[in-house]
C-alpha cells in the first residue's frame, strides 16, 4: 500500500489508463497548461502532449457534446468539469444524449465517456456552487454514478469508469483532493462499479454514507464508540448501480438504519435507500429508518448559517440515538 | 381617460401583415449553378440515380403521411418534402465514409445513406425490423455502419456531437470529414455558438450546415433570428457559403468543393443552404403562418420537377425511362408499407435491450 492524496490517486488512474489505451484523452477547463484547477491532471500534458490533454474554453455544453460525439466515433473521453455545478449547463448532452443515444438508435452507437469533477459543497461558496448532483444523475437510465470517499476507492473505480463501455458520472470533492489514504499498489487495480464496501463493522446500527459524508459519519462513529454504540458504516461508493443487497444484509444484522446524504431531502439517495429497506427488510427493523440530509434550502454564504445547513457529526449522532432509542 | 399609447412589440409581427398582396418569401433562393452535370463531373447514370433517390424520399414520405393519417403509427412525423436536393446533392458529393448527423427531419438522410425503404417504414411503424429496432421512431433514423449517425430530437443538441465526430476523425487522422445538418431554428441555440467557437479554435474538419427552410416550427426566419444566417461565420473567422438548396446539382457542386477543402486544410465551414419545407413542421401543424401563394411560389422551384426537366432537356433519358424509374420507386415504397404493416413489433424482452454496450444494470428491476 502507498499513501496517496485523493488527487494523486485520481491522477494515477488517469495516467495508467491513458498509458494503456491511445483512445483515452482528457479535456476540460485548465486541465493542460495550468495543470488542472485542482492539480488532478498535473504532469499529464508533459507526458501525453497537446493531442490528448486539451484545454477547453468555458463552454460546458459545447465541450461535453464534443466529448459525446468523440465517444460515439471511437474515442474514450474523460471530460473534466471544474465542478458539477457547471455541468448543469451541459445537462442536455449528459441527460439527453450520452445516456440515451445507444437506446434510441437501437444499439447502433455507444458512448464510452467519463464526466468527472467535484460535486456538492466546499465551504462558503454560495448557492450555485454547493449542490450535490449524484442522485439527480442516478435518476436517469443508462448512467452509472460514482461518488467515492477515499483515495483507494477513487483509483480503482476511476480506472473501471474509464474502461466502462457506457457513460459514467464520476464525482469528487474539492475538500477531499488533499485527503490522504492508503492506496493499493496492485498492478492494474480495478474496483468493480456497483459494489459497496463495509468501511467499519458494527452491530448496533447501519449507517449509509458516501463521498464527503462518509468522513462525517466516521467522526460520529468514533464518538459513539465511546458510549458503547458500534456503528456499521456502509459506503455504497457507487450511487448507481446501487449495492442495495449489501445494505439490506447489514440492516438485517443491526435492525436499524440511518442514511446520511449531502443532497436536499426530496427524492435523493436517502429516500431511495429508505424505501428499499422498508420493502426488503421490513420485518427486521426495530425502528423507523432515519436520514440526515441538507434542508430544503439553498446553500447560504454566512458561516454560521452554512454550518447549520451542512450535515455534521452531531446530526448523525442524534439520528443514531433516535433509531437506538437512546434519547 | 388618457389616450392609449402604442403597446410595446417584441417579436417582429408576422400574422396578418399586409404586403400589398405580394407574396412575402421567407427565404430568398440564390441562383442555381449554370454548370451542366458533365461540367461537374457527374455521369448521366449518376444524374438518374440522383433523380431516383429524390423521388424515393418524396414518395416514401407521401406514403408515410398517408399511413400516419390512417392511424398506422403515432408519435411525431416531421416531413422533409421539398428539401430532398439537399440530402441527395450532399451524399453524392461526400465520400461514403464521411460522417453525417442531422436533426429530427431525418427520413431523407436515412434513405440516401443506406436505410432501406423497408427498414425506414418499419421504424416509423415501431417494428423490430426498423433501422433503429423500433426504439427511435421517425426522429431517430440511423445507419451508423454507413456513417449516418442519426437524427436527433433536441433542437441544436446534436451540433456539438457533430463537432465531436470531427474531433475523433482528426484525432484518429482517418481522412474522414464530418457534416452536421440542422434547421434555421437551431441557429438560435447557444450550442451553436459554443461549437463554432471551439471548432474554429481547434481546427475541426467539420461542415456545419443550416438547412434554412424558412421556418423555425411556425415562426418565419425573419421573426426568429437577426441578420443573414451565413454571415454569423464572420464572428468566428470561419469560412462560409450560402447557396440554392432546391437544385441538387448546385448542392452537389458546392458541397464537393467544400468537402475537398475541409479534407485538405482540416478547417471548418459554416454553410447556409436555402430550401423550403412544403409541409407543416409536424403533422399537427395547421400552417396558418404562411399563405397558400407563398407555398405555391416555392413549389414552382420543386427540386424533383427541376431534375426531371433537366434530364429531358439534356436528353439524359426519355420520358418513358423516367416513368420507369418512378414506377420502380412506387413499387418499392408500396412494398415497404406492406412490409412495415406485417413485420412484428419488438418482443417484450426488447424493452431492456440496447441500453448498454457493456454490463447492463437497471435499478430495482424485478
Amino acid at each position: 500500500m502507498a499513501e496517496l492524496q485523493f488527487r494523486e490517486a485520481l491522477l494515477e488512474a488517469i495516467d495508467e489508463e491513458m498509458g494503456r489505451d491511445e483512445s483515452v484523452f482528457i479535456m476540460g477547463e485548465e486541465v493542460a497548461e495550468y495543470n488542472g484547477a485542482y492539480k488532478v491532471t498535473e504532469g499529464l500534458l508533459d507526458k501525453y502532449g497537446f493531442k490528448r490533454v486539451i484545454d477547453t474554453p468555458i463552454s460546458e455544453l459545447g465541450f461535453a457534446g464534443i466529448g459525446v460525439g468523440a465517444a460515439m466515433n471511437g474515442l474514450r473521453p474523460i471530460v473534466e468539469f471544474m465542478t458539477f455545478n457547471f455541468a448543469v449547463l451541459a445537462a442536455d448532452q449528459i441527460i439527453n444524449h450520452a445516456s440515451k443515444v445507444r437506446y434510441m438508435l437501437g444499439g447502433q452507437a455507444s458512448c464510452p465517456i467519463v464526466f468527472r469533477g467535484p460535486n456538492a459543497s466546499a465551504g462558503q461558496l454560495g448557492a450555485t456552487h454547493s449542490v450535490a448532483y449524484d442522485s439527480m444523475y442516478a435518476h436517469f437510465p443508462g448512467l452509472s454514478v460514482i461518488y467515492p470517499s477515499e483515495p483507494d476507492d477513487a483509483k480503482g473505480l476511476l480506472k473501471s469508469a474509464i474502461r466502462n463501455d457506457d457513460a459514467v458520472i464520476f464525482m469528487e470533492s474539492e475538500q477531499m483532493y488533499g485527503l490522504k489514504g492508503e492506496v493499493s499498489e496492485e498492478d492494474d487495480y480495478l474496483i468493480p462499479i456497483g459494489k459497496g464496501k463495509i468501511k467499519r463493522e458494527g452491530s448496533d446500527v447501519t449507517v449509509v454514507a458516501t463521498g464527503k459524508m462518509y468522513h462525517i459519519v466516521k467522526q460520529a462513529a468514533a464518538e459513539m464508540a465511546k458510549d458503547g454504540v458500534e456503528m456499521e458504516i456502509i459506503d455504497p461508493r457507487t450511487i448507481k448501480p446501487l449495492d442495495i443487497d449489501l445494505i439490506v444484509e447489514s440492516v438485517k444484522k443491526t435492525n436499524r438504519c440511518v442514511i446520511v446524504d449531502e443532497a436536499h431531502p426530496f427524492g435523493g439517495l436517502a429516500s431511495e435507500v429508505g424505501f428499499l429497506i422498508q420493502r426488503e427488510a421490513f420485518d427486521y427493523l426495530d425502528a423507523p429508518v432515519r436520514r440526515v440530509t441538507l434542508p430544503d434550502v439553498n446553500a447560504p454564504f454566512s458561516k454560521p448559517l452554512f454550518d447549520l445547513w451542512l450535515p455534521d457529526a452531531k446530526q448523525v449522532v442524534e439520528a443514531v440515538n433516535a433509531v437506538t432509542y437512546r434519547t | 381617460m388618457a389616450k392609449k399609447e402604442q403597446e410595446a412589440v417584441f417579436t417582429p409581427v408576422g400574422i396578418n401583415t399586409s404586403n400589398n398582396s405580394k407574396v412575402e418569401k421567407s427565404v430568398d433562393l440564390p441562383e442555381p449553378t449554370k454548370k451542366t452535370h458533365k461540367q461537374l463531373g457527374l455521369s448521366d447514370d449518376e444524374v438518374l440515380e440522383m433523380f431516383e433517390q429524390m423521388y424515393l424520399q418524396r414518395r416514401f414520405e407521401e406514403r408515410a403521411m398517408q399511413m400516419y393519417q390512417k392511424g398506422k403509427f403515432g408519435g411525431f412525423l416531421h416531413l422533409y418534402i421539398g428539401q430532398e436536393a439537399v440530402s441527395t446533392g450532399t451524399v453524392f458529393a461526400l465520400n461514403d465514409d464521411d460522417d453525417i448527423i442531422t436533426a429530427y427531419r431525418d427520413h431523407g438522410w436515412g434513405l440516401v445513406r443506406g436505410v432501406t425503404p423497408k427498414e425506414g417504414m418499419a421504424e416509423l411503424f415501431g417494428k423490430a425490423a426498423g433501422c433503429s429496432k423500433g426504439k427511435g421512431g421517425s426522429m431517430h433514423f440511423a445507419n451508423v455502419e454507413q456513417h449516418f449517425w442519426g437524427g436527433y430530437g433536441i433542437v441544436g443538441g446534436h451540433i456539438p456531437i457533430g463537432a465531436g465526430l470531427a474531433f475523433a476523425n482528426k484525432y484518429q487522422d482517418n481522412g474522414r470529414i464530418s457534416t452536421c445538418f440542422f434547421g434555421d431554428g437551431a441557429v438560435d441555440q447557444g450550442a451553436l455558438h459554443e461549437t463554432l467557437n471551439m471548432s474554429q479554435l481547434w481546427k475541426l474538419p467539420c461542415v456545419f450546415i443550416v438547412e434554412n427552410n424558412g421556418y423555425s416550427m411556425g415562426t418565419a426566419t425573419r421573426r426568429h433570428t437577426v441578420g443573414e444566417i451565413h454571415e454569423r461565420a464572420k464572428g468566428y473567422g470561419m469560412k462560409s457559403a450560402v447557396f440554392n438548396g432546391m437544385d441538387a446539382l448546385t448542392v452537389y457542386e458546392n458541397m464537393k468543393n467544400i468537402a475537398k477543402e475541409v479534407r485538405e486544410d482540416k478547417m471548418p465551414w459554416f454553410v447556409e443552404i436555402r430550401t423550403y419545407r412544403y409541409r407543416g413542421h409536424s403533422m399537427s401543424d395547421p400552417q396558418k403562418y404562411r399563405s397558400k401563394e407563398e407555398l405555391e411560389e416555392y413549389q414552382k422551384t420543386d427540386p424533383i420537377e427541376r431534375m426531371k426537366s433537366y434530364i429531358l432537356d439534356k436528353k439524359i433519358a426519355k420520358k418513358a425511362d423516367i416513368e420507369e424509374i418512378e414506377n420502380k420507386v412506387e413499387d418499392e415504397v408500396l412494398e415497404a408499407v406492406e412490409f412495415a404493416d406485417e413485420t412484428p413489433f419488438p418482443e417484450p424482452e426488447a424493452l431492456y435491450e440496447d441500453m448498454f454496450a457493456g454490463e447492463p444494470h437497471f435499478h430495482d428491476k424485478k
